[in-house]
C-alpha cells in the first residue's frame, strides 16, 4: 500500500509543486492521475520512488517512510518498483535485449535466469523478434514498449507510469493502455499519470484529479 | 563477487572501446613515471660510481715510531677482535718506504734519507660506513696510547652522503609531483567519462544501481589505465637504460672503473606497477566522489 500523509513539495525559488495532499493507494488499484500541465503528478510518482524528497508529510510505501529513507536503501525501494518515463531512457547504444536485461544485471539474477525473464518481457510487450534490434531503429511505440518490459523485468507489485503514451498517436497509445491494462489484471498495482484518462476510466481505474498541487476528486 | 567481474569487464571494455585515446592517457601516464623511476635507478648507479671512484672508505692508523713489534702484534689482535672493523690490512714501516720510493720522483728523496721516518700503520675498513659509526670507531681506536695519528675520510663519506641523500630527495620530489600529476590525469579522464555517461547513469540509477554499482567500474578504469602507464614507464626505464648504459660505462672506464648498469629489478617493476595502479584508482575515487551523485545525474 502507498500512502501520502499531508504530503508538500516546495522547490527551490518559490514553486509549490503539491500542497497539503493526502493520498491512499491500495495494493492492486489502477490508479490514474489527471490534470493540467504542472499540477504536480509527475512530483507525486517521483516522490514513490524516492526521486524527490517531501518537503513536509509522509509518503510510505509498504510501510516505508520514503522521505526519510536512509541513502542507501534507496535503490532496493527503486528495484521494487517498475518505472516508465514520458522520455523512454532507453540506452541507445545497447540492444532491445540488453535494455531488458539491465535491472537484472543490476540486481544480480544469475544470468541463464535473467535471459529467460528478459525473453519472458519482451514477449509480453510483443517485442520477442526484435531482441537483437538497436532501439534507434525501432518506432516511438516500440521504444516505449522496450521500456515497459524493462519496466516488468524484477515482476514489481508496483508499476509506475508518467505519461506513458503522451508522444504516441492515438494507435500506439490504445495499445500501450492495453498492455497496462493487463498488468493490472495480473495483480499488479498501476499509477498512471495521464492526460488521455478515457484510455483507463471504462476499465475500473479510480481517478484522482489534480490541480496546482491539490487534490481535487 | 560477480559484481566486482562486471565491472571488471566493463572497465576494460571502456579502455578496449577506445583504443588511441587509452594508449594516449597511458603514455602521459608513463611519461610522468618515467622520470623518478629513472632518476632512482640512476641513483643508485651514480652511489655505485661514486665507491668505485674512490674505494671503500677507510681508516688509516700510523703508530708511533717506537712501538715494540709484540706490542704491534697487540695492537694487530685488538683491532682484528673488533666487532667495528670488517677488515684490517698492516703496513710496515719498511713496506711503506718501498711504496713511497716505487711513487714516480720519491726514489732520489727516500735514498737520501738516513733513516725510516716512516710509521707501521694499520688501513682497516670499518663495518658500517656511515659517519657516525666512523667517528665513533676514530675516537676509540685513537684512545690506544701507541696510536700517534689517526686519519678516516668522513669529510668525503659525508659529503657522498649528502650528495646521494639530495638526489634522492629529489628523485621523490619528482615522484610525488609527478604522481599528482597522474592523479589528475585519471581525475580528469574519469570526469570526462562521467559526462559522457551521465544519461547510461541516470537511467541504472532510476532501475535501482547503487552507488557502489555505478562507482566500480570507475574505480577498475582508473586502476587499470594506471596499471598500464606504470607497464609502460617500466618498459621505457629498461628502453632508457639499454641506450644510456654504454655512455654510462664507457665513462666509468675512463676513471679505470668496471661498472656495470642494470635495468630494475623485478620486484622494483611490480613496485613501479602497483604504485601507478594505485595513483589510477586513488584520482577514479577523487574525481567519482566529486561527480557522481543522485542529485546531478537524476532529473
Amino acid at each position: 500500500m502507498i500512502e501520502f500523509d499531508h504530503v508538500s513539495k516546495h522547490y527551490p525559488g518559490g514553486h509549490e509543486a503539491l500542497t497539503d495532499l493526502s493520498l491512499e493507494i491500495r495494493h492492486g488499484e489502477l490508479l490514474v492521475l489527471a490534470g493540467h500541465s504542472g499540477a504536480g503528478k509527475s512530483t507525486l510518482l517521483k516522490l514513490i520512488a524516492a526521486l524527490e524528497a517531501p518537503t513536509a508529510g509522509r509518503v510510505l510505501v509498504n510501510g516505508l517512510d520514503v522521505g526519510r529513507m536512509r541513502r542507501s536503501q534507496v535503490p532496493y525501494l527503486r528495484r521494487s518498483l517498475g518505472l516508465v518515463m514520458q522520455e523512454h531512457r532507453l540506452l541507445m547504444d545497447r540492444t532491445v535485449f540488453d535494455n531488458v536485461m539491465l535491472p537484472l544485471l543490476i540486481s544480480s539474477q544469475p544470468p541463464s535466469d535473467a535471459a529467460k525473464r528478459v525473453r519472458v518481457a519482451l514477449e509480453r510487450v510483443g517485442l520477442t523478434e526484435f531482441e537483437r534490434a538497436m532501439p534507434m531503429t525501432l518506432s516511438g511505440g516500440e521504444q516505449q514498449r522496450v521500456a515497459i518490459a524493462r519496466a516488468i523485468v524484477n515482476r514489481p507489485s508496483i508499476l509506475i507510469a508518467d505519461e506513458p503514451t503522451a508522444h504516441l498517436d492515438p494507435a500506439y497509445a490504445r495499445e500501450i493502455a492495453a498492455l497496462f491494462r493487463s498488468f493490472h489484471a495480473a495483480g499488479v498495482t498501476l499509477i498512471l499519470a495521464t492526460h488521455d484518462d478515457t484510455l483507463y476510466s471504462p476499465y475500473g481505474a479510480r481517478r484522482v484529479e489534480l490541480a496546482h498541487g491539490k487534490l481535487l476528486s | 563477487m560477480s559484481a566486482h567481474v562486471m565491472a571488471l569487464k566493463q572497465a576494460l571494455r571502456r579502455l578496449g572501446g577506445k583504443p588511441v585515446s587509452t594508449l594516449l592517457s597511458a603514455l602521459v601516464i608513463a611519461i610522468a613515471l618515467t622520470l623518478p623511476a629513472l632518476g632512482y635507478v640512476l641513483v643508485d648507479n651514480v652511489a655505485s660510481l661514486a665507491r668505485g671512484i674512490s674505494g671503500k672508505p677507510e681508516i688509516s692508523v700510523f703508530l708511533n715510531n717506537d712501538v715494540p713489534a709484540e706490542r704491534v702484534k697487540a695492537i694487530e689482535t685488538a683491532l682484528r677482535a673488533n666487532p667495528q672493523v670488517a677488515a684490517l690490512r698492516f703496513v710496515p714501516r719498511d713496506e711503506a718506504l718501498k711504496q713511497l720510493a716505487a711513487r714516480g720522483g720519491f726514489a732520489d728523496v727516500t735514498g737520501a734519507l738516513a733513516d725510516n721516518p716512516l710509521p707501521d700503520a694499520f688501513i682497516l675498513d670499518p663495518r658500517d660506513d656511515s659517519p657516525t659509526s666512523f667517528e665513533a670507531l676514530r675516537k676509540q681506536i685513537g684512545a690506544i696510547p701507541e696510536v700517534a695519528q689517526t686519519q678516516l675520510d668522513s669529510e668525503w663519506v659525508e659529503r657522498l652522503h649528502a650528495i646521494i641523500a639530495l638526489a634522492r630527495s629529489t628523485t621523490l620530489l619528482l615522484a610525488s609531483l609527478l604522481g599528482a600529476a597522474l592523479i589528475i590525469v585519471t581525475f580528469n579522464t574519469i570526469r570526462l567519462q562521467i559526462l559522457t555517461q551521465r544519461h547510461e547513469i541516470s537511467v541504472k540509477l532510476l532501475l535501482g544501481a547503487t552507488r557502489n554499482y555505478v562507482r566500480r567500474p570507475f574505480l577498475y578504469f582508473g586502476l587499470l589505465q594506471g596499471l598500464l602507464g606504470g607497464l609502460l614507464a617500466w618498459a621505457l626505464v629498461v628502453a632508457l637504460l639499454v641506450v644510456m648504459a654504454p655512455q654510462i660505462e664507457a665513462l666509468a672506464q675512463r676513471y679505470s672503473i668496471v661498472l656495470s648498469i642494470g635495468g630494475p629489478a623485478l620486484w622494483q617493476g611490480v613496485v613501479l606497477c602497483a604504485f601507478a595502479a594505485l595513483l589510477g584508482w586513488l584520482g577514479a575515487a577523487i574525481s567519482v566522489r566529486r561527480h557522481l551523485h543522485d542529485g546531478l545525474m537524476i532529473d
